[in-house]
């Protein structure tokens, strides 16, 4: 949303001045903003920063290493790129973060709101209810739902019984698709909503004259309704992706990470390493390379959908 | 372009909100900063099957405050199991505002937490409490650090062996006063119960990451202690790489996984289950072989699960080794401790408390509830301390086969290695031998090509 207003301030047609009252004039404008600028270098950068330092030492919560660091250079990282274990994280992380945000939530999220707008009023409120329900339950909570929902004998599979099928223990047996699941159902309701508000804002005259041209119901969508809200889309993919990349909760209490890591996307693998194994380190080192990809991701969003270029 | 900068910004705060949910960084959790000298806070850990450290504390607390006046004792029970309580305790220890005074320490921690500056030495205090001489040796050795110096002092030790249910092998045909020799004798009883009594679970060793020290101690080691190879050889100071015995004691896992004699991998990979398997798989009939620790009888005599059944349904009987080798049977012996904090604001005062709280009155309060066998000569010599419980007689004649963890600052990590391994076998993610490498691999990684030594 910052951004869309933001542009709309610049778009409304900024004075052109000139020479060099205009960089004087553009210093003291953006003085507001060192606040800002000063707090995000103290709680952003610098964490950030200090991270980066400590995936550089050996770092633990307990022995020798907890009361004297050493700086070891890029040991933790030969040494997670040379594990399989952080190869097998990473493929989980990345089959997480592509079905459950960028399929799951985000087509579904449009599917729903592309039915929502179409539906009557009655339906509408009602579905987005029961669908934003999930958004609005605490993450540790949703968690335990949906543990109970996918454990041996759990409500799933109480329900295929009465299907007359044999259900299985889909945290045990599927983990990684019970956590995909599981995020859909918990993030879709945030991906309808944007939907939904970027839909609002589509000139219905547009997709009429389109119609009258002769467009079909796909073409229309996929050559006007797309274009128009490439922005909002840009925006919730990249919001989602950065969220999903980062869940812990759901699939710390879902499954732990397991069984043994066939669960454990790269957050979970951080925390055990650091916190259960007590390798601070080498935790944090796998904590920075998922910021790295984080921040890749960022970047193919802002080149592939371009937001900036009307 | 002009609207990039703000996106990226946009991307920078998404990405690090994203990250602050894998809760990396220290939280302030804990007990607040100490009000000057006159507050002594106590970590230790509270769970619903172990409430008698709790109880001890109360007591102790009621008896410090009542004979000195003007000094608080606070108490701070972390309510988490084994694994969660020494995360906590290590991030209470990473701050002194947080750092705890006195704190409940397990005898495989001291190393590293006196290594780490976490412990204050009490050499000082100890030479002038006359109740130290009641410790016996082992007791006092439990509490050395690397330097030499003592930093705790023990509440009482532990032994581990077999439980099973006599009720359920009546029904499989097994005898009553069942003792196993070998492996394959435990096995064999598993299957039997198996077959005959299908709706139990035949046998459980922990085995999983989430139960922490427990699959490491009261699963693994139970075996790996008893074939002919160790984990850690202590004359050379070296660990072992490339063991049979490693690998065959992974290999019991592996058969139990196969052959359905364990509990489903759901329950075998439950955090809870070490608590699980004293209040509810024993007490419940559900469970028929056990391989647990000699504390576990406490719980029913005094605990939050009372079963007073438990001394004519349950059986117990001495680990064997893997093929019946000498000495026959093995155990693992740990405990735990009390310690000062290397931030205690008057470690003279926290150590009074030590000692009020380690009395003869209290440890044996201690020892007989939490079914600990007693380290202080005045307690264990007690009549009345050895007709509380009668399992008391069973897990104290298994000292004599028992043996003690590596004591070097770096086993907690090397113990969380060994809990991989086992969790990879009955998840059935590697064979015994995978994860046999995958454990030498991560071995070596930890105390470096100079500290392993390949088994001979």
């Amino acid at each position: 949303m910052a951004i869309l207003l933001d542009r709309r301030q610049h778009g409304r047609g900024p004075e052109r001045t000139s020479g060099p009252r205009r960089a004087v004039q553009s210093v003291l404008r953006s003085v507001p903003l060192l606040p800002a600028v000063a707090l995000l270098a103290v709680f952003l950068l610098g964490p950030i920063l200090y991270s980066l330092y400590g995936s550089l030492t050996d770092r633990s919560l307990t022995g020798p290493a907890a009361a004297n660091p050493q700086f070891v250079g890029l040991e933790n990282y030969t040494d997670l790129f040379s594990s399989p274990v952080f190869w097998s994280s990473l493929v989980l992380t990345l089959v997480f973060v592509v079905g459950s945000a960028l399929i799951g939530q985000n087509v579904l999220g449009m599917a729903l709101a592309l039915l929502l707008q179409a539906a009557s009023r009655p339906v509408r409120s009602v579905v987005s209810t029961i669908v934003v329900v999930a958004w609005v339950l605490p993450e540790i909570v949703a968690a335990f739902a949906l543990y109970a929902f996918f454990s041996g004998t759990g409500t799933l599979n109480i329900a295929l019984g009465w299907l007359g099928l044999e259900g299985t223990s889909w945290l045990i047996v599927l983990p990684i698709l019970a956590v995909t699941l599981a995020n859909v159902w918990r993030g879709t309701a945030f991906s309808m909503m944007v939907y939904s508000a970027a839909l609002a804002e589509v000139p219905p005259e547009i997709t009429e004259a389109a119609e009258i041209d002769g467009a079909s119901g796909p073409q229309r969508f996929f050559r006007i309704t797309l274009p128009m809200i490439r922005r909002a889309i840009s925006t919730n993919l990249m919001l989602i992706t950065l969220q999903t990349l980062g869940v812990f909760t759901l699939i710390w209490v879902m499954t732990g990470g397991g069984p043994g890591t066939s669960s454990a996307t790269l957050p979970v693998l951080a925390y055990q390493q650091a916190f259960k194994f007590a390798q601070v380190g080498y935790g944090t080192a796998i904590a920075t390379v998922t910021l790295v990809i984080g921040g890749l991701f960022a970047i193919i969003y802002i080149r592939v959908l371009k937001p900036e270029v009307d | 372009m002009r609207t990039k900068r703000p996106l990226v910004l946009v991307t920078v705060v998404a990405v690090a909100l994203g990250l602050t949910a894998c809760g990396s960084g220290d939280s302030d959790s804990g007990s607040p900063d100490a009000a000057g000298d006159s507050t002594i806070t106590v970590a230790y850990q509270k769970t619903d099957s172990s409430t008698q450290q709790d109880a001890l504390m109360q007591k102790s607390k009621a008896e410090f405050e009542a004979a000195n006046p003007g000094t608080t004792i606070e108490l701070t029970p972390i309510n988490a199991q084994e694994d969660g309580y020494f995360t906590k305790l290590a991030l209470m220890n990473g701050s002194p505002e947080t750092a705890p005074d006195v704190i409940y320490e397990d005898t495989f921690q001291v190393r590293a937490d006196a290594a780490a500056g976490f412990l204050a030495p009490i050499d000082d205090y100890l030479a002038d409490w006359a109740d130290w001489d009641q410790f016996y040796d082992g007791a006092k050795e439990a509490g050395l650090g690397d330097d030499g110096k003592t930093y705790g002092v023990s509440m009482g030790t532990d032994t581990r062996g077999i439980y099973f249910n006599k009720q359920i092998f009546e029904q499989a045909g097994l005898p009553t006063d069942w003792q196993p020799t070998t492996w394959e004798d435990v096995l064999d009883a598993a299957r039997a119960v198996k077959e005959a009594v299908p709706d139990v679970i035949p046998l459980n060793i922990f085995g999983s990451k989430a139960q922490g020290e427990a699959a490491s101690m009261q699963g693994f080691e139970m075996l790996m202690y008893g074939t002919d190879d160790t984990l850690y050889d202590a004359d050379a100071a070296k660990w072992i790489t490339g063991s049979q015995g490693f690998v065959d004691s992974l290999g019991v896992y592996d058969t139990i996984a196969k052959e359905g004699l364990g509990p489903d991998l759901q329950d075998a990979l439950d955090p809870n289950l070490p608590n699980r398997v004293s209040d509810e798989l024993l007490p419940q009939g559900k469970l028929a072989i056990a391989v647990n620790g000699s504390w576990v009888p406490g719980g029913w005599m005094t605990g939050g699960v009372p079963w007073p059944e438990w001394e004519d349904v349950m059986g117990m009987a001495k680990m064997p080794t893997q093929d019946g080798q000498d000495p026959g049977a093995t155990s693992m012996s740990g405990g735990w401790l009390l310690s000062v904090g290397a931030n205690a604001d008057d470690p003279a005062k926290a150590f009074d408390f030590i000692a009020q709280t380690l009395n003869k009155e209290n440890t044996f309060k201690y020892d007989t509830e939490a079914s600990q066998i007693a380290v202080r000569k005045d307690v264990a010599t007690d009549p009345a301390y050895l007709a509380f419980n009668p399992s008391f007689e069973f897990f104290s004649s298994l000292v004599d086969v028992t043996h003690f963890r590596p004591a070097t600052p770096d086993y907690s990590q090397i113990s969380s290695n060994i809990q991989v391994a086992t969790e990879s076998v009955i998840t059935g993610q590697a064979t015994p031998e995978q994860a046999a490498k995958t454990y030498d691999d991560a071995l070596t990684q930890i105390v470096g090509d100079d500290g392993v030594q390949a088994s001979s």
